[in-house]
Order: structure tokens, then sequence, then C-alpha cells
């Protein structure tokens, strides 16, 4: 039994170790093969009867004259890898990546801090943006706009879905923030929780056989890990071999439940290799961290097939959304200590100011600048009209069912009758 | 395939040989067509015992050549695929589903199996919530069009609770999917290939019974029949039959024994689309009769044939001379031992045509609507 803990210890340290050997490092191809080969031979050893080991087709591993239960590690859990300190220190020069990226970066994570609820969390939108390919598919929960921002949606689509006018390309038929963009490859968001994680899995099952260097990723809460197609999704994406990346953002709170209500294990990172999943865990406020665990796990996901898992440690800084109040389960301080000093935005400001990308002028006309842009976004999105109403009744189907004509027909004759009680002046007619 | 192969392993009755199945070489559609091939003839009059109905082959579409024992397992309708292409997954609906959704949205055609119609409920989210609006909510952007999930279907004489569910009401009540059921080969393989080509999600109901039972000539060559179409099976004057799936042959010989009996002419119409469904021809149908028994071996409370019922007398009221017929299964779980008493067969069903009969002799419309068909069917 010690023999499992060990080679599950050491199947930790192979991903943490992988993981952490950034594009920059240049790890060896033979590593990544054995650390590979690790999990593959576990699940499927061939039948040897002539071998003095057990030969059950279900795991791989040798006997064990002792009674004693596997521990689970949870005081001292997988660690968080990390890149800059809360100054923005590169802590190690070697896992600096490119700098090209940053002024991107930092112009857009700017940006969205102003108007989305996405406090905190910006670093691992941004960060793990950067590290795709534009046409790489990405599903996502609903706190990833910064993922939308960074491939460039334009900040009048955001607006167009929040105020559901006729601007939409949703049709203004979701509620606010369920957004999707054809052109950018993002799938459109829907409600329920983690529905997209199977569905992430088919689709890199689909991009797989394409054979066309594209790779999915698939976002979600630690709240949502606990649902039943979060496992679906996971093993269906390991036993499929699919190139995929599963990134949790772990904010410490499913709206007011915390994460000692949501799980007992080492969080999400450590059900990865239960799996057979490379899994490792990041600092989700150090975008570098971000950038580097996802540009490694893309790539590798698209080389050799196979899905990893990133948990990003970060913290909800925002109420869960505007029909909540955070501050009825959890105290001021802790909001505060993140907010001020640990805060994506701040340290990459930091890491900028000391290079002197960055000065309290820049600073000063940025914010001025991006909350004009915002509001005049804001002004154009609030004037437009509604989408027309004929737009309930299409895409139920690829075409109109006779049913549907026949209901929508029906619709406008007592619309026509009663046309004083509908608000129809806000509609497109 | 290899889902079929569950089947063929886990019913209880089966004795088809299995060899060549896993062998990753067919193509989910290939294994339907397999299982609906006249290989199993030769075990058909084993199983009849527990029969409640008798297979009509339909005499105007013999023109088409006769699957043989060559073509089982393979032969034409086998595609050499890749096993990338036909593939076990791990044994989880919801994740059977939601990985066919992710397919279909990246472009892939998929063509999902749930093992039994009984277990789809753990993907009852996917579909509903998800299969079903994806196109809608994203206003077009996305779609799931190309996901097909195919699921056995119906009682099979001795499935008890979990083999036996007729789940298509539950799915009646979702816009935005479809839902068939064939009830013979030929329909099942033209149904099939329109629920594939179909740019929405369409959930494919099989009846198993009609596995073994069912043989019949179909056509070599790729053919479609056209989805949200009912099908006149057989003309009448008297009065109308609705139902789907193996029920359309109790219909059938309700139909016979009406006739021979009592000199009732039955029109018999096979729905075969649940959802959308063909409201046009039903009720066509009823303005031509004025009287319509509908019926389904799913419980009645519910049931798909309150809502065709429900249209039927919103849309013929001038035209109905008597009450409309439902003839269902009880409200109960689906049980074990007491199958042939739950299943509306045709005794059932003739009794409701024999009410008829009088009704049309007398003139009178009191006597059927006096009937119940649940009283009747003890």
């Amino acid at each position: 039994m010690m023999a499992a803990v060990k080679s599950m210890n050491k199947l930790y340290g192979v991903c943490v170790h992988a993981a952490r050997r950034t594009a920059g490092l240049k790890a060896s191809r033979l590593f990544q093969h054995r650390a590979f080969r690790v999990g593959a031979v576990q699940r499927q050893q061939p039948f040897d009867s002539s071998l003095e080991k057990p030969q059950f087709p279900g795991a791989s591993a040798e006997f064990v004259d002792h009674l004693e239960f596997i521990q689970p590690n949870v005081i001292s859990g997988i660690p968080v890898y990390r890149v800059m300190d809360r100054q923005g220190n590169i802590i190690d020069p070697s896992q600096d990546p490119q700098m090209t990226l940053l002024n991107t970066m930092d112009r857009i994570l700017y940006e969205i801090s102003f108007y989305m609820t996405n406090y905190g969390e910006e670093g691992t939108h941004i960060g793990s943006a950067a590290a795709l390919d534009p046409e790489d598919i990405v599903f996502g929960q609903y706190r990833e706009a910064g993922v939308l921002m960074y491939r460039g949606f334009p900040l009048d689509m955001f607006m167009a879905q929040c105020y559901a006018n006729a601007d939409d390309l949703g049709k203004g038929r979701q509620m606010p923030v369920h957004y999707g963009s054809k052109d950018l490859n993002f799938v459109t968001i829907s409600s329920p929780l983690a529905t997209q994680i199977p569905q992430a899995a088919g689709a890199a099952y689909a991009l797989k056989r394409e054979n066309m260097n594209r790779a999915v990723i698939c976002y979600f809460g630690e709240g949502a890990a606990s649902e039943g197609d979060a496992h679906a999704g996971f093993n269906f994406s390991a036993t499929l071999e699919c190139p995929i990346i599963f990134f949790c953002r772990n904010n410490g709170y499913a709206i007011s439940t915390p994460t000692n209500e949501q799980y007992r294990g080492d969080g999400i990172a450590a059900r990865g290799p239960g799996y057979g999943m490379l899994s490792i865990r990041v600092d989700g406020n150090d975008v570098f961290a971000v950038y580097n665990a996802t540009k490694e796990a893309r790539r590798r996901a698209v080389a050799e097939n196979q899905p990893f898992l990133i948990e990003a440690m970060t913290y909800r800084i925002g109420h869960h959304s505007t029909s909540d109040d955070s501050s009825a389960y959890r105290s001021v301080d802790e909001v505060n200590y993140w907010d001020k000093q640990d805060h994506p935005i701040s340290r990459l400001r930091h890491y900028m100011t000391a290079r002197n990308w960055w000065s309290e002028d820049d600073e000063k006309s940025w914010r001025k600048q991006s909350r004009k842009t915002v509001m005049e976004a804001f002004e154009r999105a609030e004037k437009r009209l509604k989408p027309n109403i004929e737009l309930m009744f299409t895409d139920v189907y690829q075409e109109m069912t006779p049913n549907l004509n026949k209901q929508r027909d029906a619709m406008w004759r007592h619309m026509k009758q009663y046309k004083e009680h509908y608000p129809f002046e806000l509609f497109f007619q | 395939m290899a889902a079929a192969a569950r089947f063929f392993i886990r019913g209880a009755n089966s004795k088809l040989p299995i060899t060549g199945i896993g062998n990753g070489s067919q193509s989910s559609f290939g294994g339907t067509l397999v299982k609906l091939s006249p290989s199993s003839n030769s075990r058909t009059k084993t199983q009849r015992r527990h029969a409640h109905f008798t297979f009509q082959p339909d005499p105007e579409r013999t023109q088409y050549v006769i699957f043989g024992e060559d073509v089982a397992f393979g032969g034409v309708f086998r595609c050499t695929v890749g096993k990338d292409r036909v593939f076990n997954t791990p044994l989880c609906e919801q994740g059977i589903v939601g990985f066919g959704i992710g397919a279909a949205v990246a472009g892939a055609t998929a063509i999902a199996e749930i093992q039994f119609a009984d277990y789809i409920y753990p993907a009852f989210d996917q579909i509903v919530n998800e299969a079903a609006k994806y196109r809608y909510r994203s206003g077009n952007l996305f779609d799931c069009g190309s996901l097909t999930i195919r699921a056995p279907w119906g009682c099979v004489g001795h499935g008890s609770l979990y083999h036996s569910q007729s789940p298509e009401a539950f799915f009646a009540h979702c816009p935005g999917i479809k839902v068939v059921i064939p009830r013979s080969p030929v329909q099942a393989k033209g149904l099939l290939l329109s629920c594939i080509a179909d740019q929405n999600p369409c959930i494919f109901f099989e009846p198993k019974i009609l596995y073994r039972a069912a043989v019949e000539q179909v056509p070599v060559e790729p053919y479609t029949i056209p989805l949200s179409q009912a099908d006149i099976v057989q003309e009448g004057s008297d009065v109308t039959l609705v139902a789907w799936g193996t029920q359309i042959h109790v219909m059938r010989e309700v139909a016979n024994m009406a006739q021979e009996k009592l000199g009732v002419s039955c029109e018999v119409i096979d729905l075969q689309t649940i959802l959308p469904w063909d409201v046009e021809t039903v009720c066509k149908s009823v303005v031509k009769t004025g009287r319509l028994l509908i019926s389904h071996e799913a419980p009645i409370t519910g049931g798909f044939a309150a809502e065709i019922s429900s249209s039927v007398q919103e849309e013929c009221f001038l035209n109905l001379e008597a009450p409309i017929s439902r003839v269902c299964g009880y409200d109960t779980p689906f049980p074990h031992i007491f199958e042939p008493f739950y299943i509306p067969d045709k005794w059932n069903g003739d009794q409701p045509g024999k009410d008829t009969l009088l009704t049309i002799q007398s003139g009178s419309s009191i006597q059927m609507g006096s009937m119940s068909p649940l009283c009747l069917a003890s």
C-alpha cells in the first residue's frame, strides 16, 4: 500500500515538475513521454500469469501484506506555482514569460476591471487566454469575460448582450453575461453549471479527429466541479484522450458556500491524477504563472492528445452576482486583504512599474480613457431598441415548425388586439 | 456498436451470437440495422411466447432486397472506419450526451447511444437544458443539430421497471428536440437516416422487441423518410387509430379484428415523430372518421395521447361523434411478472373498437363515451 502512496506522490511530483518546465526551459521530450507512460501503463497492464504480481485488469499494482488505508494529503497539498511575488518581482528569472505579451495583457486587464464583476480573477482569464491559440475553442461558465475581451470581443457587443438589445448576437434571449462568439471560438455561456465540461471533452475529441492542432479549454469554478458532469467530463477526456485543458477557478466560494463545505480533498487539482490527468495548481493572481501553465498544458495537450487540469487559486473579491451580498457570509477584512494586498492587477502594475513600463501618469490617463470608452458603449447600448419580437420563435429548431408558425400568428393577433398592454415601443418593429 | 453488444448481453432472452462485436469496424448506424436484420429470423419463433402482437411486413414495400446472413455484423451497412469513429465511452449517460453535444458543436456528426431508454434520465439535463436550447440561446451562433441519440425503447416481455420504459412524453414537453420512433426495419432505416441528417438534435427510440421480431425487406441504398410526418398505414372510414412503435402492430390487429368481427373500417396512423408531431394528418383523418382512439405503452397520465387528444378536440370538435379514447399503460411503474396484464394489448384496443361499432350502428355516441378504456382493460 505504501508503494501505491509513493507512486501517487510520484505522479503528483511528475505533474508539478512537468508543468513547471515551461516552454522556455525546453523540457526534454523523453521525460514527457515517460511521464505520460506512467499513467498509461498503470491503467492497462497486459495479462501475464508468469509474473508474481496481481493480474486484476482494473489496476496495475503490487500486493501488500499489511492493512493500510491511503491517507488524503490535505494539510500539505499540491503546491501553488507562482512566477512573481505580491510586489511583482519575478522569483525565478527562468520562469519569466515573453515580455512582448505584456502590453496587450496589461491594457486588457485594466479595461475589464472597470465594469465586470470579475474582480480578483482577471489574471486567470488574461493569463490563460494569452497562452491559447485564437483557433482554440473556449467553453466557459460565466466568469470568463476576460477571455473574450482578450480575444477582441468589442465592448459594444458585451453591452448589447447585457442590455439584450437588437445588436445582441444572442438575439436577446439569455440573461446578462451569457456571452458567445462564433468568430472568436467562444461557445455561448449557459446557466446550468458544469454542463459545458463533458461538452468540451466532446468538442476536443472532434478537434482531435480534425487533426488541425487545435485544443479546447474549459473553465469552471470549484463549486461546479462538484457536479456529476465534471466527473463525466474528466473521465471521458482521459479515456478518450482528448486535447483539452480543464481550467478550474478556485476562488473559495460558490455563492455563500465556502470550499470546506464543497469538498474535503486537496482542492480540485488533487482529483486530476485520480482520472489519470496531468494536473497543476497555480497562483491565479499571478498572470505569468497562469500563462506559463496554460502554455505548456496547451502544447502538450495537442501534441499528446491528453487532458490537463489547471487549478488556479484565487479569491472572488466581488459579490457572486448583483443579487448577492457577500458580506452576509464573509468578513470585510478577508475581502480587503485580497483586494488591497494580493490582487492580480496590482501585482502586474508593480511588475510594470519596476521596469518603467508604467507610471502614475499612465495609470491616470488610462483609467480616464477606459472609463470614457466604457461609458460611451454603455450609453449607446442603452439607447438601442430591443430585437424584433418575431425572434422569440426562431432558432427553436433550425426551421420554423408549423406549430410554431401557428403560435407566432396567434401571438400577433393577440398583440394587435391588446397592443396597449405591452411594451411595443421598446422593440424593433 | 459496443453499446449494442452490451444490450445483447444484458437482454436476458437474447440468443444472438455476438461474434464480431467489438471489432470496431461498424458504425452505430450499421449496428442498428444489423439488429433489425433477418439474421435473427430463426430466433423469432421461440420468442412468440411473449408476443402480444404479430408483425406484418408491409406488402407494398417488398421491392427491395432482403438483408441476409451475409450482412450480419458487416456487409452492405458496414462502414469500414477506424477505431476513432466507433468507440466505447465510460459508463455515464450524462457524459455520453454531453460529449455528443460537444462533438456536434465542434462540427462532427455525433450518434450517441443510450443503452436503454430507461437510462436516459441521467442525461435529461444535457438533453433538455443544453441540446434542445443550444441554437436558440446562442442566437444560432452555435448548435448541436448534428447530434442523434439512439436508445432501445418499449416493453420487451420481461424487462420490468428499467428495461421497458417509453419515456417519449417526458421529451415531448421540450421545445428544440425531435423525438422519433419507427415501427419496423424500413421505417427504422429511413427515419434514422433522416434524424442523422436533420439539423436539430434528435432522439431516436428503437422498439427493442422488434430487434428480433421484425423482419422485412429493407433497401440497401440510403433513403430517408421525412420527420414530423405521420404515416397512414391502413386507410379506413369509421374510426382513426393512432399509435407509434410496436403499438402500431397492435392497432393493425385491432383493425383486422374490428373489420372481421364487427365490420368496422379502421384507419391506422403511425405517428412516427412524437415531436414536432403531424397534427394535420391526424386531424384530417378524424375529420373523415369522426372517432379517435390513441394507444401507447407509456402510462396514461401525462402520456403523449393526452396532447394528441386535446389538440384533436380543439381542431375537430364539430366532427367528433364520440369522446376520444386513450388506451394506454396504467399509472404504475412497468411491472415484471404482470406485464401481460399491464400492456394495452389488442384486446384492450379491441373493446373500444367494438363500442365504436355499436356507436356507429345505433347512431349514438353515448355508449362509447360511457366506456372508460381503463375499466375495459381489467
